[in-house]
């Protein structure tokens, strides 16, 4: 599915500093029960943004109007466990568009590159530093170029490069996704499937 | 050039490789279920494409079907829904499909090496991150996403980028009462959850060796557990012996030419590996985890671990404590328990509930315990049965349900009630990971079974035969 071009970002962050974040808590399974892609980030981080009669839980981060933004810093290993899409669809329909950490687990890593959200992993020290800067300055600026693959911190004099291989960052770039360029091989892959044992 | 196995059967499924991007990989056999499938499928239909092998796609429910009365209408419309829309789905394309109370029905992951359709040297992926299941057989076997589905679905291929190869070799052997779940489980537990993440497994050892193909298949089952794709082991003569005469298995002169191929699936000798873990065997002793996530797991006669011990930070260690109402330093053993869950993906076939049955045979369950016993499809529910071993978990106080996914994942009615401790033979204990604030903790059948009788957490070894 086509997803919005991903070329430079600037905003605001949502900082979230709990390490392991896993797939279970971005969404619980029971909403998983859907059978197209539609409204998920209404359940983005069900149990922790909401008590068991449905109210908000004020002290959590997305319940707290001070902090907004297109960017979502999480602690190191994010996006364990589950190979559910959901995850990466929950955080992309809630509004964010990229996702910072100093680790991620790998098939969420994936997920959100072939969803149009764009996964940036950072040192640990800057992460701390983004947290530091977000939590004194709820609107301090961050700043993701995909083109040049830096990230950088208003106020801050650190540009951290990321890595991205250059066929995901084109289709980031453009909004393409990976079976548009599965269809074009068809001819290969089916002189392949005629040679394989079982 | 010498070759690890995994590098054998990744590079002979490479059909091209993108400069400076992926790999193109073909994939032998796609399993389906009914939760990461439906947005796939529509996909399809939005680009007016079929799929292009439907004889190597297989679909089975499981994450969303009741455990009880099977026979009856599924209750909650959102999930009578998901599966009307696989079963929909299945037809339209002419993929074999194993719903709610077909004969075959049951986990995608015990029911694909049941049929014979997990063979060694191929390459299987399912939107599920379980499916490194499979890799017990010698097989490259990874969860995916669902636009990765969309893709297999599509060109019966997927691009990803190589992951890096890591062997975990254990020396000797393990003692007496230490199942495959608990040499898993010590394994994350050096690791971390994320210290295998990037990496493809291989498992080496005569700990492995020596293990059923159900052990064989806990264990790799469990390598995503420590951040990795996947986890395979090279396949021998309990491998070929297993798959024999299965449904989709091949036969005759293909056997044959199967089997000459498949001889050829080991490590070369002198290959290397990007990293290596080698741990000794007769340090592993029956394990359960503790906090909330399945690598903060000890030995079950220890106490849980103080925050300096532990491999997360501090402040993710007390979130943890504080979540499953535990104390810094205080013994597992003599926990008081109030559910106990045997069956998922992970430890829900047949030795399993030997190895459970064996344990409560001549007792009885604790009164103030709720079990759940699932079998992990219906073929294993009929070896329960035709074994003896229904009658004998009857006696002691236990009932068989039916097939499915059940409380590893919440996902259907069997959810363990908030604040409530779990002793559960799954693989996961995330927060809430069986129903809202449920607290878990992950054990083997036979602590589970041990824990079911006395009541509290029990080392089974301390249990008289």
């Amino acid at each position: 599915m086509a997803y919005d071009k991903f070329t430079k970002l600037t905003s605001s962050a949502v900082p979230l500093p709990i390490e392991n974040v896993d797939t279970d808590q971005i969404i619980p399974a029971r909403f998983l029960k859907a059978t197209e892609r539609k409204g998920f980030g209404d359940n983005l981080f069900r149990d922790w943004r909401y008590n068991q009669d449905n109210t908000p839980k004020e002290d959590f981060v997305l319940n707290n109007e001070t902090y907004k933004g297109k960017i979502l810093v999480g602690g190191k290993n994010f996006g364990s466990g589950s190979s559910r899409e959901h995850a990466a669809w929950a955080i992309y329909d809630y509004g964010f568009r990229c996702v910072i950490s100093s680790f991620f687990a790998d098939i969420f890593k994936n997920n959100c590159l072939n969803i149009g959200v764009l996964p940036v992993q950072v040192s640990e020290a800057f992460l701390a530093e983004i947290f530091e800067a977000v939590e004194a300055n709820p609107e301090v600026q961050i700043t993701v170029d995909l083109e040049g693959q830096t990230v950088s911190l208003e106020g801050s004099e650190t540009v951290e490069s990321f890595d991205i291989n250059a066929y995901k960052k084109e289709n980031m770039k453009n909004g393409f996704d990976d079976i548009d360029y599965l269809l074009n091989l068809g001819d290969d892959i089916a002189t392949f499937a005629t040679q394989r044992p079982f | 050039m010498k070759k690890t196995l995994f590098d054998k059967v990744w590079d002979s499924h490479v059909v091209k490789s993108v400069p400076g991007g992926p790999d193109v990989l073909f994939i032998d056999r796609h399993m389906v279920h009914e939760v990461t499938s439906p947005v796939a499928f529509l996909g399809l239909k939005n680009r007016g494409i079929k799929v292009l092998h439907p004889e190597r796609t297989f679909a089975t429910a499981d994450h969303n079907t009741p455990t009880l009365n099977q026979h009856l209408p599924v209750e909650d419309p959102l999930s009578a829904n998901q599966l009307a829309a696989l079963e929909r789905n299945a037809k339209e394309h002419g993929i074999s499909y194993w719903g709610l109370g077909h004969e075959k029905n049951g986990i995608v992951h015990v029911v694909g090496p049941e049929y014979g359709i997990t063979v060694p040297g191929a390459t299987i992926v399912c939107g599920d991150s379980h499916t490194s299941t499979h890799g017990a057989f010698g097989a490259i076997a990874f969860g995916i996403g669902t636009s990765e589905v969309e893709m297999v679905l599509a060109s019966q291929c997927i691009m990803q980028p190589k992951p890096k190869s890591m062997r975990i070799h254990i020396e000797g052997e393990v003692g007496n009462g230490v199942t495959p779940k608990d040499v898993a489980l010590y394994i994350i537990s050096k690791l971390s959850t994320s210290g295998a993440t990037g990496y493809f497994v291989e498992y080496t050892g005569p700990v492995f060796e020596n293990m059923s193909m159900e052990g064989r298949m806990t264990v790799c089952n469990l390598s995503i557990e420590m951040g990795a794709r996947g986890g395979m082991i090279a396949p021998d003569q309990s491998t070929f012996h297993y798959i024999k005469g299965r449904e989709f298995a091949p036969k005759g002169a293909d056997w044959d030419k199967a089997m000459d191929y498949w001889q050829t699936l080991y490590t070369d000798e002198g290959a290397t590996y990007d990293k290596e873990l080698i741990l000794q065997g007769s340090d592993i002793e029956p394990m359960i985890t503790y906090g909330t996530n399945p690598g903060m797991g000890v030995g079950i006669s220890k106490n849980i671990p103080s925050a300096s011990e532990s491999k997360d930070s501090v402040d993710s260690y007390k979130k943890s404590l504080k979540y499953m109402g535990f104390n810094e330093n205080e013994p597992l053993l003599g926990k008081k328990v109030d559910y106990v869950f045997l069956g998922s993906c992970t430890n829900g076939r047949i030795e399993d509930f030997r190895a459970f049955t064996n344990i409560i045979k001549g007792r009885k369950k604790a009164d103030h315990i709720t079990a759940w016993l699932v079998p992990g499809s219906h073929k294993v529910r009929e070896a329960i049965i035709d074994e003896g071993l229904y009658d004998i978990l009857t006696e002691a106080g236990f009932e068989l349900r039916e097939p499915g996914c059940s409380a590893c994942l919440a996902m259907n009615e069997d959810k363990i009630p908030a604040g409530k401790v779990a002793v559960s033979t799954s693989n996961r204990n995330f927060e809430g990971r069986q129903g809202p604030g449920a607290r878990t903790m992950l054990a083997s059948p036979t602590v589970a079974a041990a824990t079911a009788v006395m009541g509290v957490v029990t080392d089974p070894r301390t249990l008289s035969n």
